[in-house]
């Protein structure tokens, strides 16, 4: 296949977002075209699917893109079937935002063109990440990301929680950058190689004062850089705050495009360049990430009890739920403290990781269009405006209530079986103190979220007139809610899909 | 007669009533409420199809459907009926006719989302008792969670916190399903199946004592909760207090029993000897509960309160005759306590749920539970005094009436394997009399009647069936009371099949 097809979803978002930009220019004069953005984006981001599922159909093997340096290879991007799952991921995010953004959107600003154009280009962004597989690659995706992120979470530029939420992001964010690339000056240093696989050759050839000085450190720094993105704790700081101001879109986005995005990229850098760490005596990044894991879901889950406001809510939720994929990526090492010699074959954790990730894109996708709608309507984002819903629209109160339980984790939801790969995982590694944690946190979390459904169900509102739903609003609620069934009552093809993406990267482990 | 898929109609028939309610116009109470009666029949008829269409002959598990459901994972859509689930499907389907029947009269407002969550309710329940495959089994025993929970918020009384009633009962049965989820994976990473029936052969755990008790307690503690044992009782008061009357008689006739079915199908046959081992710690516990659970029945004034810690205290006597059922002893005696253990689940399903009933009945009148407020009733209420008479004597277990038949059996067997456990356990007879004819009996319905205080607690707001019984509340109460009867003349009714399965439980299992 000629190599430049392979960058097809890549290309296909690119000339979206200029489109858009292009057709921003030459309708200034004609605002009532304006509704058209979201469609192109749409049509963008489903056309960038397609290509992405082409490609996953046809691609096999792992497809390096060469950029020639020197007259030394060094591959920069990798199109495998791992990389296509998270731009399959990417653009159905940019679907569902597409669509739920329409209304939001216009109801708040003019400049409605260069919204959409900025979101695919976060949505590119976040594609070239998940397929870097060399540390300058990472870092120009990274801070492509990073930019756009802080453009769209200030878009709202008359709304102060807006700008305050991108100016903390933006402020957070340079650090965390700042602190990657450290780490990565540092490996290199140890290595002298900036692609992944070059560098787990020359960490094999390191002796064991470069490993306690170099290595240590840099992986620590890498794994600040990456917990950052996915607002891992204790670095998920401007996270409440940037969910909170944010276009609640974008918050959308943010909660389901970035997190993905950086667990993809954690899972390639740890296991291509650091296999060897994986739980050697002196350096554990398993043990790094599981201390992380319990700590992230545990502080996720408390804070969130107290939160009033629903975006702040979801962002402590999102900062516990990625908690829970974190055990997928440390689960990933087939047998590292004895598990059972009699294990039957359980998928990998790497595999619960793409399950949960999943699960979670359908959940939270639902549950920041139902946020929409209600937003749209009463104007407010707290926790008891969602009082009476029930009466108020019963379709929204009911899928919210299934979308709470899936977070929770409850079947028949996608949630549930997320959650049954990713213990299931733990629990083949032998990990049962983090299982144990994780559903101890568990049951924390039914707390805050039947008590969204504790407001939408038992207490009355003086409000009850109906709430209208837009038309595009109703459809991503409908598609997502049918797919949190379909994943646990038909789960057959996703596990099929996750399965095939995760393999590459667990075999090369 | 054979109907094929003749469980997966009864699962799913009322799954199909409550969507097809979801979808009524909410102003249609009317039809609404007939239609779900009606469609609660169907399950209830196809369970008396299953009672009669068992066959002793055979081998225990019967009806059996069996697909491949998630094939990466092994998951199976496997259900059976065996001796043990039919008579708690027939309960099942029996107790939510006639709560469907009873709220169509009573329940008031928010109508189309009451019957649509009760049919969800019933669907959740019954999927439990025929699931064979630890996921699915997983499946149903989650969803039933949810509509308990909107039913005991909705449509609880203001003044028993019903919200926080709600929240408890889920908090508490969620922390005991998550445990279990982690301990059904691991059977299945040891035995590569989740399948009920294939499980006990590939004896989980068996080379490493420790591990095996951690997935027995685990599992058990789960279980324990929705029995519930002391001490994990106490979301069950508030719960039981907060619900809608149908509310309460589904919870104490149902939902405790999907507790004590999980104990019997999963717990013996995966870890006979870990639950052997700990037979005397849990027949300690299920003592300990009966007396408990009776002394603090006592000590309550408010009538549903008390029949709520009686609760506690009846299913103490079935963890008794089953932790004796497991316990070292001769077979005959073990199958004597697995039986009386069954039979008291059955009997406590019917006569708790009847007198939940009955609690509702009154409060319709009053709007009262206090029992300071009552006394005298029996000369105003003749036909209820009646109906509670007979209730209030199977519970307290007397001679003729279905209660004295199991808490025979569960002492019986109980004698004979572990007697210093069953001679303390004695007392709690002893206890059950008491605040049943001093509590129940006298305080509401002996005494002088004062004409004065009844012009104070009967509301003639409320007033609105009457003074005694309504027919359609003696029609409610019918079954039940003639199930009481039927079972103390003659238990072997219901024993024939109960005893069929316990043989086969136990001897596959010791």
């Amino acid at each position: 296949m000629n190599d430049i097809l392979l960058l097809l979803p890549e290309f296909v978002l690119l000339i979206s977002a200029f489109v858009i930009f292009i057709l921003d220019l030459l309708w200034k004069k004609q605002p009532e075209k304006a509704g058209m953005f979201p469609v192109l984006a749409l049509l963008g981001s489903l056309a960038a699917f397609a290509a992405t599922i082409f490609l996953w159909m046809s691609g096999g093997i792992r497809l390096d893109i060469i950029a020639t340096d020197s007259g030394n290879q060094v591959p920069m991007l990798a199109v495998d079937q791992f990389a296509l799952f998270f731009k399959a991921y990417v653009a159905l995010t940019l679907a569902f935002v597409s669509v739920i953004a329409t209304d939001y959107i216009r109801a708040r600003t003019p400049f409605r063109g260069e919204f959409y154009a900025l979101t695919i280009m976060a949505g590119l962004a976040l594609m070239l990440v998940a397929s870097s597989v060399n540390l300058v690659m990472i870092f120009l995706a990274f801070e492509f990301l990073s930019i756009t992120s802080y453009l769209l979470t200030g878009y709202l530029r008359d709304d102060e929680l807006s700008i305050e939420a991108a100016l903390k992001y933006f402020l957070y964010g340079s650090v965390a950058s700042a602190v990657m690339l450290f780490g990565f000056s540092l490996i290199f240093g140890a290595t002298g190689s900036v692609d992944l696989v070059g560098i787990a050759q020359g960490l094999a050839k390191a002796d064991h004062t470069i490993t306690t000085f170099l290595v240590f450190p840099s992986l620590v720094l890498i794994i600040v850089g990456l917990g950052f993105k996915i607002a891992l704790v204790p670095f998920h700081q401007w996270s409440p705050e940037a969910y909170q101001g944010a276009p609640t879109p974008i918050t959308a986005f943010l909660s389901v495009g970035p997190k993905a995005a950086g667990f993809a990229l954690m899972a390639r850098i740890l296991t291509i360049a650091f296999p060897a760490f994986a739980a050697s005596a002196n350096v554990s990044w398993i043990v790094i990430l599981s201390g992380i894991a319990m700590l992230t879901m545990t502080f996720g889950n408390v804070v969130a009890l107290w939160q009033k406001d629903i975006k702040r809510l979801f962002a402590y939720s999102s900062i516990a739920q990625a908690g829970y994929m974190l055990i997928g990526v440390v689960a990933i090492a087939p047998q590292y403290v004895g598990g059972s010699p009699e294990v039957v074959g359980w998928p990998q954790g790497l595999n619960g990781l793409l399950m949960y990730l999943l699960a979670y894109l359908f959940t939270n996708i639902g549950v920041f269009a139902i946020i929409i709608a209600m937003e749209n309507k009463t104007g407010s984002t707290a926790i008891n405006s969602y009082a009476g819903l029930i009466k108020r629209s019963p379709y929204l109160a009911v899928a919210f209530l299934i979308f709470l339980l899936s977070l929770i984790g409850i079947p028949p939801t996608a949630g549930f079986i997320g959650k049954l790969f990713v213990f299931g995982a733990a629990i083949t590694q032998g990990m049962f103190v983090l299982a144990f944690v994780a559903i101890i946190n568990s049951v924390i979390s039914v707390y805050y979220y039947l008590g969204i459904s504790r407001q939408m169900f038992f207490t009355q509102s003086d409000d009850t007139s109906p709430i209208a739903v837009s038309g595009p609003l109703n459809a991503v609620v409908t598609i997502t809610l049918v797919l949190v069934l379909a994943m646990a009552l038909w789960a057959q093809p996703f596990i099929d899909w996750t399965t095939n993406s995760a393999q590459i990267i667990a075999s090369s482990f | 007669m054979n109907i094929p898929f003749i469980l997966s109609l009864i699962v799913f028939l009322p799954l199909l009533g409550s969507i097809v309610v979801m979808f009524m116009p909410g102003t249609k109470e009317k039809e609404i409420k007939n239609f779900s009666i009606i469609i609660s029949l169907f399950p209830f008829i196809l369970s008396i199809l299953l009672w009669t269409g068992y066959d002793y002959t055979q081998g225990q598990y019967q009806f059996v459907q069996d697909y491949s459901w998630i094939p990466s994972l092994n998951v199976r859509f496997h259900m059976a009926a065996d001796g043990l689930s039919i008579p708690l499907i027939f309960l099942t389907t029996l107790l939510s006719v006639l709560s469907f029947w009873y709220s169509s009269r009573v329940i008031k407002y928010r109508v189309k989302e009451f019957f649509a969550l009760f049919l969800m309710l019933e669907m959740g329940m019954l999927g439990v008792f025929v699931a064979l495959d630890l996921v699915l089994f997983y499946f149903f025993w989650e969803i039933g969670l949810v509509p308990m929970f909107l039913l005991i918020g909705i449509w609880g009384q203001e003044k028993d916190r019903p919200q926080y009633s709600a929240i408890k009962f889920f908090l508490y049965t969620l922390v005991g399903s998550v445990a279990m989820l982690l301990a059904f994976i691991a059977i299945y990473l040891q035995t590569g199946t989740w399948d009920v029936t294939a499980i006990p052969a590939m004896m989980p755990f068996a080379s490493n004592p420790t591990l095996a008790a951690v997935a027995f307690w685990a599992i058990f503690i789960a279980f324990a909760i929705k029995v519930p044992l002391f001490p994990f009782h106490t979301w069950l008061p508030d719960a039981h207090t907060a619900a809608p009357t149908a509310g309460s008689v589904i919870l104490a006739g149902v939902l405790l029993k999907l507790g004590g079915y999980g104990m019997i199908r999963i717990l013996i046959p995966f870890f006979p000897q870990t639950f052997r081992y700990f037979a005397v710690f849990i027949a300690v516990f299920g003592v300990i509960s009966m007396i408990y659970g009776a002394l603090v029945s006592m000590a309550q004034w408010d009538l549903k309160r008390l029949i709520a810690y009686s609760s506690v205290s009846h299913m103490g006597y079935f963890t008794l005759g089953l932790a004796a059922a497991v316990y070292y002893g001769d077979p005959e005696s073990q199958i004597i306590a697995l039986n009386g253990a069954i039979l008291q689940m059955f009997n406590h399903g019917i006569i708790t749920g009847g007198f939940f009933f009955l609690v509702g009945v009154l409060y319709e009148r009053t709007h009262t539970r206090d029992l300071k407020a009552f006394g005298g009733l029996s000369s105003r209420l003749p036909k209820y005094y009646a109906v509670m008479m007979v209730t209030a004597f199977a519970s307290l277990g007397l001679p003729g009436l279905a209660g004295f038949i199991s808490e025979l059996l569960v002492f019986r067997g109980a004698y004979a394997t572990m007697p210093a456990i069953a001679i303390v356990g004695i007392i709690a007879i002893v206890l059950t009399a008491a605040y049943i004819l001093w509590k129940i009996i006298q305080y509401v319905f002996l005494g002088e009647f004062s004409p004065e205080k009844w012009s104070k607690i009967f509301d003639v707001k409320h007033w609105s069936f009457g003074e005694d019984m309504a027919p359609f509340e003696l029609i409610t109460m019918a079954p039940l009371v003639f199930g009481m009867v039927l079972i103390g003349v003659y238990p072997s009714v219901i024993l024939r099949m109960i005893n069929h399965a316990s043989q086969i439980i136990l001897g596959s299992a010791y």
